[in-house]
């Protein structure tokens, strides 16, 4: 995956960090409550009535129920109240923004203290050590009927779960070797260590009745007109595997990759220290994917990493607390600034990058004039992704109303195609959090359970 | 080399009676004391070690762990437990220890001795035999010889004791705490305390029993029958013997308002209104001391704090109670003493007229909506849950519907946040005796 960088060292060649010092570097960025911290914490907890982080969560956990459950050392029925809203509250623990989020709506903000209670470490507590004899949910009688799922997901996986418990059978279809999609192949090492996004999904799939297809990806060697008449219904949990591209010459110099790609080899590696190192490096972007890049890079043994985005801080998606993570390993931050050319050398690869300033002129971004050039090894594009060339091109997927380039639903997650159903990041556009993945596959569980049982009743 | 050892003068004034320029000594029933600060009977005032760390600590005084008969009581091995916040602060705490497990003839040895180094602080022996004459006049003089300033009778050990017809089951029976008094007062001629048992209906009862028996004073709270928790794997409560457990006796803060009602009991009884009060009960700052003074104590005993903390508690005490006194110009501690029983009542005297309601400071408050369902779910729906335009909560009182219970008050979480606001309601001072709604009432 990291090719297009062979030309370059190994972590180990760089020799910034000795293994033992790699490898602390990747392990929890956020180290996990002990009992008696978990404990202490979960007092700070008001048990608000109508609690602004409920509201505030996009899963509906019940946090203040769960975090009283925690209190009373009952961390088994705290894991359920997470899990029943949100199978994947384990991984959502880890990556889940709290601080734009449940955290942020904490009324403790006001108290004299001015310090939310730490409720996404609470629930990584919760779903660290529940400790249950076989899976804590039930399924409910057979209906008979199958459903099929695209996108072994965050979206998919929630959808798949709730469709079991409600008494389907559910085939989910996933285009990689492995399921999770971004838990697995998209996040920061250091936000989800020890292999937990694939222990959390067996966790998930002890419930029964799910079957995951590997290796097949709607568009090269699955269609949606063979799903849409072989299952009751589908569900469409697609990523956005495709970066976008800068639209330059050069763009595929030796030295010029997506962040998400780097981040996918990153994640499956098992010897850091061969990890391929860019000394210096570029990293354009101002989302989570440009931090993580940036970050990771940096802990892997980097010199000057440097994130460039073309805005100013406050329109950065990347939190507050994301890009303090950033500063904190050192990456340089540089706003107000555009690509402008890629630099070569004279074998042609990547020797750095030309930046036009930009500013802001009556909400149009307009190039000053000015250039500045930044030498790089490797720049890395963190600038968005989008669908893969041909996920949506066969002749059913090709007739899916779109909002822009994203799959059309409505608040039902039902699509423009009759049974078929969408969540996830193929539908929303804005924040593409885990969290609101999981809500969705829910939800549309929920919904085509809805929708079969009054076609149950009609017929 | 030789060094010369350091000295601390602060042990040497420990024993200093003002502190912040405020005089904290009392005369309790005739026993002088520099503060008011003892230690009750109990663990922590078993032997001449403690007792003498307890000094040089500044305690006032002492009330020496219970003697009794020969041979001396025999213990368990596990012997307290304890009823915990969920912050594993400790609210409550149950022992099971008998009365002092050492000889008699070692204890009067150590007594002596304290007195005789420790003049100016308060000693006071806790004693208990069997329910006869005899016993108590064999003891008592064996007391007086110590040079002890009182003593105080266990008439209120609630576990192991009671079994063998002392403690509890003499303080249960008013006869036999008169009996016990007066046979005391009899063979002793310093002043004699009776410590009361709480596990009775009226605590009046037993204050007027010591009273008929010439007891210079009472002290009371004992401490509560309890069982503190049971370990549920092995279904048994705590603290443990083997396999088995047994109830306790219960104190530490958890015990002060028990403690506190009747103490206010037996000061505004009219059958005992002049009758001395040491008050015990879950005594850990100067405030509960301070509470417990202006509700008729003359001198405070403390243990569970003292055992949870050391002795060094008492600083704080001294110093917080003596603050308090000079700022609201309190000379003594006397002066404050009983202050607060004017005020505590019957119902049926209270003004039923009175009306106060609840108000929400807007700007204190952090929209956590505990004040709403309380009252909404528990009290008087006189609160109404509204949603500002940008969203956010906002919490009123309904004021006509308001009864100004308190609960609101009491859920919220922040200081000062939700006030008790008294109305003026142009209506006179009613007692229910009074009032026309009173079918039984007094023609005024």
């Amino acid at each position: 995956m990291t090719s297009p960088l062979n030309h370059l060292p190994s972590a180990k060649e760089v020799g910034t960090y000795d293994p033992a010092t790699l490898t602390s570097n990747f392990s929890d960025l956020h180290p996990p409550l002990t009992h008696r911290q978990a404990i202490i914490e979960s007092q700070r907890c008001l048990y608000c009535y109508d609690a602004p982080c409920v509201e505030a969560c996009p899963s509906d956990i019940d946090i203040p129920s769960f975090i009283r459950q925690i209190s009373e050392n009952n961390i088994n029925g705290a894991a359920e109240t997470i899990l029943e809203a949100n199978i994947l509250g384990g991984s959502c623990a880890r990556v889940c923004p709290t601080e734009i989020l449940c955290e942020r709506s904490c009324v403790r903000n006001h108290d004299a203290e001015c310090q939310p209670v730490l409720i996404g470490l609470l629930q990584r507590h919760a779903t660290d050590h529940m400790q249950f004899e076989g899976h804590p949910f039930k399924r409910a009688a057979s209906t008979g009927r199958h459903i099929a799922v695209v996108g072994a997901g965050p979206a998919g996986l929630s959808c798949a779960h709730r469709l079991a418990m409600l008494g389907y059978q559910v085939t989910i279809f996933e285009a990689e070797q492995k399921p999770g999609g971004l838990n697995e192949y998209g996040i920061a090492r250091y936000k989800m260590t020890d292999d937990f996004a694939h222990k959390e999904v067996e966790f998930l799939l002890e419930i029964g009745g799910i079957d995951i297809q590997y290796g097949h990806r709607l568009g090269y060697n699955l269609e949606l007109a063979t799903l849409h008449q072989q299952y009751d219904s589908v569900f469409l949990g697609l990523g956005l595997g495709a970066s976008r591209i800068l639209g330059l010459t050069g763009e595929d110099a030796p030295g010029l990759m997506p962040a998400v790609d780097y981040i996918k080899t990153l994640r499956q590696s098992d010897d850091l220290s061969s990890l391929t190192v860019a000394k210096r490096c570029i990293v354009i972007g101002a989302g989570n994917t440009a931090i993580d890049m940036a970050t990771q890079m940096a802990r892997l043994g980097a010199t000057e990493v440097t994130l460039v985005y073309r805005r100013g801080v406050e329109a950065m998606s990347a939190t507050d607390h994301e890009q303090e993570i950033a500063k904190a390993n050192g990456v340089r931050m540089i706003t107000w600034a555009q690509p402008d050319e890629i630099l070569l050398d004279e074998q042609g690869r990547v020797a750095g990058m030309r930046f036009a300033k930009t500013s802001d002129q009556a909400d149009r971004l307009t190039p000053t004039g000015e250039t500045f050039e930044i030498a790089a090894d490797a720049i890395f594009t963190a600038i968005g992704q989008g669908f893969e060339g041909e996920s949506l091109r066969d002749a059913t997927a090709a007739e899916l109303a779109r909002d822009g380039e994203r799959i059309h639903v409505n608040e039902m997650f039902q699509t423009s195609l009759p049974s078929v159903y969408a969540g996830g990041d193929c539908v929303k556009p804005g924040q593409d959090l885990t969290v609101q993945a999981v809500q969705h596959g829910k939800l549309a569980a929920h919904a085509i359970h809805q929708a079969l049982a009054a076609k149950q009743e009609a017929a | 080399m030789s060094t010369t050892p350091l000295s601390f003068p602060g042990k040497k004034n420990s024993g200093d009676s003002v502190v912040n320029g405020v005089d904290l000594s009392v005369n309790f029933a005739g026993i002088k004391a520099p503060n008011p600060f003892w230690l009750a009977s109990a663990p922590p005032t078993d032997k001449a070690y403690n007792v003498v760390r307890a000094y040089e600590a500044g305690w006032g005084g002492v009330v020496w762990k219970t003697l009794g008969e020969e041979p001396p009581a025999v213990n368990v091995s596990s012997r307290y437990s304890a009823h915990y916040g969920k912050n594993r602060e400790v609210i409550g705490f149950n022992n099971i220890e008998l009365i002092t497990d050492r000889s008699l003839e070692i204890n009067l040895k150590e007594i002596t001795q304290v007195k005789k180094d420790w003049p100016d602080r308060a000693l006071i022996v806790s004693i208990m035999v069997p329910c006869i004459e005899e016993a108590w006049a064999h003891i008592l003089p064996l007391v007086e010889a110590t040079g002890a300033d009182g003593i105080e009778l266990n008439l209120g050990c609630p576990h192991g004791m009671p079994e063998r017809g002392m403690g509890a089951a003499v303080g249960q029976n008013p006869d036999l705490i008169e009996k016990v008094t007066y046979w005391c007062k009899k063979h002793y001629s310093k002043p004699v305390i009776v410590k009361l048992t709480p596990n009775i209906t009226d605590i009046r009862v037993g204050a007027q029993a010591a009273l008929r028996g010439g007891a210079d004073a009472v002290s009371l709270i004992n401490t509560i029958n309890s069982i503190t928790s049971i370990d549920l794997d092995n279904m048994v409560a705590k603290p443990t013997v083997g396999h088995q457990s047994t109830h306790g006796g219960y104190c530490g803060s958890a015990v002060k308002p028990i403690a506190m009602n009747m103490v206010a009991e037996i000061a505004r009884d009219p059958a005992t209104p002049t009758l001395p009060i040491s008050g015990i009960g879950g005594i850990s700052t100067w405030r509960d001391a301070a509470e417990f003074i202006a509700l008729g104590s003359g001198s405070v005993q403390v243990c569970t704090a003292a055992m949870l903390n050391g002795f060094r508690i008492v600083e704080e005490m001294k110093d917080g109670l003596s603050r308090w006194m000079a700022e609201k110009g309190y000379d003594s501690i006397e002066a404050f003493s009983r202050k607060a029983i004017p005020q505590t009542t019957d119902w049926k005297n209270l003004d039923i007229n009175f009306k106060t309601i609840a108000k929400i400071d807007q700007d204190l408050c952090i929209e956590c909506g505990r004040c709403y369902i309380a009252c909404e779910d528990t009290s008087h729906q006189s609160i109404a849950k509204l949603t500002e335009q940008d969203g956010a909560r906002r919490y009123e009182i309904i004021e006509e519907e308001c009864v100004g219970c308190n609960l609101c008050q009491i859920t919220c979480p922040v200081e000062n946040c939700i006030t008790m606001v008294p109305q003026e309601t142009g209506q006179p001072f009613l007692a229910w005796d009074n009032d026309p709604r009173n079918p039984f009432r007094v023609a005024s």
